[in-house]
């Protein structure tokens, strides 16, 4: 009796894995579809960001040469941050108030907390695709960006930790807020997370402002930003990487367990 | 195999901050291969239980089984079994029809082969295969449905859950669903539909739910629920008569020989177009201002009362026309308008909750 409920049981979560794995690769497919889609809403801003902070202020005079080089770290971060984030919480919105697209997925023979977690993963995979294709931008935009390879263990690290920070933070604002409010979500969430998480600054050099660099401690792309800096340019005063690595661990314990549940109230009644 | 396919005992949902339960209390078995119908007004507590039992509602008591899996302890395994036909369109707008069909089986873990071959059956079954690649957002409402129930189909299920499934539909669609409905049950699938149209509950179930604010009022074959009423046929009057004599009116018509019982019918009961019970009373939906009762209801003398009064009888109703106008003649009320029926579904939810279905 037992060894049958034991092959019953293998069964059915192979089943649900490989729902899992065509849950996913919907996902994939459907922005495979819609490449240049992509490209404008992932690329447009931190090209934009890296091309007038980056070279066209450093070029006039009003910041200095290596400037650049502290910046570009930054802007991957708060582009693999942002892009994940927006990638949960808008087509969250959409699907659960609107299009109802994704109740097929949710009656797929799969846990319902495991639709949500494909959600992060995916979200995931887009911001990591969108942070490395920064690097080509980056040499195109600013001529060179820093560059160690005894770093890239860190790097990936911290890209993969802050994209599933940001697809989880995602996951909780687009089933927290309601669908009417989220534009309001998006000005007040969206606006200062972009200014208040280091990208554009080293987070050391805000001892001069304590308030406000305790203030940026509350922004996970804080703990990115840094991360960034301290795999490219550990010559640039940073915090330091472990601290970077438990704060984001932490937040995606956080957000993740948020997101996930608010993921199944707005999935099941 | 066990003949009960859907199973579902002392089941209550209540929501927050709703001190009335959208599900109270329901109780009923469907058999396999049978069609299941929940008849009930918007907000009777249909959808709800086809939430409960598809796992999209949790319950707040009661248990569910579908093809004997209990739905709250396994969720995941009942869902293999059962199908969603949902009320609103929900199909994916970033794919195309056929790949609608072949995600939902790739979900269902259904290999690429057999995926493809049945998709392609199922899009020819219901006249889709010309029209396969395009995208969702060209179709019409009945196209949709058709392909929402085709989904549905593709990972073979034992059960198929069908909310509403002719609400917005032309006449033609509406028909199309049905055929599928029947053919689906020569199959062997058990179906289980909500509706709120009478007709729809008539021509396609084995047996009708009747539900009203989260109760099960009756459960039985359409016959046996329409042969429960007290007159087999019915005789539906309007008359002009003077307000004081309006109850002694209803008596005294229940008083007739082969007249088993009378009543007034409210408003919302009638038919577009017919007379009203009160002047004044012209809200009803669909009642516009130029509709021929709506005038006669209006034109009516102070004093006097419009009333609408539905008798069944035991015998013949057009039989009963000539002893019914005699007696409003003595009663020196005038009959204004007449219709003969058998009773219906509606006649039986009517009989069940002193209101109409809409």
């Amino acid at each position: 009796m037992t060894a049958v409920r034991t092959a019953e049981a293998d069964r059915l979560s192979a089943g649900a894995g490989r729902a899992f794995l065509a849950v996913l690769y919907r996902d994939i497919y459907v922005t495979g579809k819609e490449i240049p889609a992509f490209l404008a809403q992932v690329v447009l801003q931190p090209l934009l960001l890296l091309f007038v902070f980056g070279r066209i202020l450093t070029d006039l005079g009003y910041a200095r040469g290596g400037y650049a080089q502290l910046l570009f770290p930054g802007i991957v971060a708060l582009t693999a941050a942002l892009t994940s984030l927006q990638s949960t919480a808008l087509p969250l919105v959409i699907d659960f108030s609107f299009t109802k697209e994704i109740e097929d997925r949710l009656l797929a023979p799969m846990p319902v907390a495991w639709v949500a977690i494909e959600k992060i993963v995916f979200a995931s995979l887009r911001a990591l695709a969108a942070a490395v294709l920064m690097f080509p931008i980056g040499i195109a935009v600013l001529g060179s960006i820093p560059w160690r390879a005894a770093g890239l263990p860190l790097l990936v690290l911290i890209m993969v930790l802050g994209s599933l920070v940001g697809s989880a933070l995602g996951m909780t604002l687009g089933t927290l807020v309601p669908p009417h409010r989220i534009n309001i979500m998006f000005a007040l969430v969206l606006t200062p997370l972009i200014f208040t998480g280091c990208s554009q600054y080293p987070w050391p050099s805000l001892s001069r402002l304590a308030w406000f660099q305790w203030l940026t401690t509350l922004n996970p792309l804080t703990y990115v930003s840094e991360g960034m800096r301290a795999s490219l340019v550990p010559a640039v005063p940073h915090m330091r990487p472990w601290i970077c690595i438990v704060l984001l661990v932490a937040s995606l314990a956080l957000f993740g367990t948020t997101g996930i549940r608010g993921f199944l109230r707005r999935s099941i009644d | 195999m066990a003949t009960i396919a859907v199973e579902v005992d002392g089941l209550v949902k209540r929501y927050p901050k709703n001190p009335v339960p959208a599900v109270d209390g329901v109780s009923f078995t469907v058999e396999r291969g049978e069609v299941f119908g929940f008849l009930g007004p918007n907000g009777a507590g249909k959808t709800t239980t086809i939430g409960v039992l598809t796992t999209r509602v949790r319950p707040s008591a009661g248990r569910a089984l579908v093809t004997g899996i209990d739905v709250v302890a396994d969720p995941v395994a009942a869902r293999r079994h059962f199908a969603v036909v949902p009320q609103r369109n929900n199909l994916d707008r970033s794919l195309s029809i056929r790949q609608n069909l072949l995600f939902h089986a790739a979900y269902h873990g259904m290999g690429r082969a057999d995926r493809v071959a049945r998709a392609q059956e199922l899009l020819e079954q219901f006249g889709l295969a010309d029209r396969a690649d395009d995208r969702v957002d060209m179709f019409s409402g009945g196209q949709m449905q058709r392909v929402m129930i085709a989904r549905a189909l593709m990972h073979a299920p034992d059960v198929l859950f069908l909310d509403e499934p002719t609400t917005g539909l032309d006449p033609a669609a509406r028909l199309f669903v049905w055929d599928r409905v029947r053919e689906l049950r020569a199959g062997g699938v058990t179906i289980v539909l909500t509706t709120h149209a009478m007709d729809e509950a008539a021509q396609l179930s084995d047996r009708v739910a009747i539900m009203d604010h989260g109760h099960l009022l009756a459960l039985d074959t359409p016959d046996a629920l329409t042969r429960s009423l007290p007159g087999s046929s019915t005789l539906e009057i309007a008359v002009t008569a003077r307000d004081a004599s309006s109850g002694d009116l209803v008596g005294a018509l229940g008083r007739l020989d082969g007249v088993e019982r009378a009543e007034t019918v409210d408003e919302g009961a009638t038919v577009p177009g017919g007379a009203q019970t009160a002047p004044g009373a012209g809200a009803w939906p669909g009642g516009g201002g130029g509709a021929p009762g709506q005038d006669a209801a209006g034109a009516v003398r102070a004093g006097t009362a419009e009333l609408r009064i539905r008798l069944y009888l035991s015998a013949d109703a057009a039989g009963m026309v000539a002893p019914v106008a005699g007696l409003l003649g003595e009663q020196g009320a005038t009959l204004t308008d007449v219709r003969l029926g058998t009773p219906s579904l509606e006649d039986v939810f009517i009989g069940l909750t002193g209101r109409s279905l809409r």
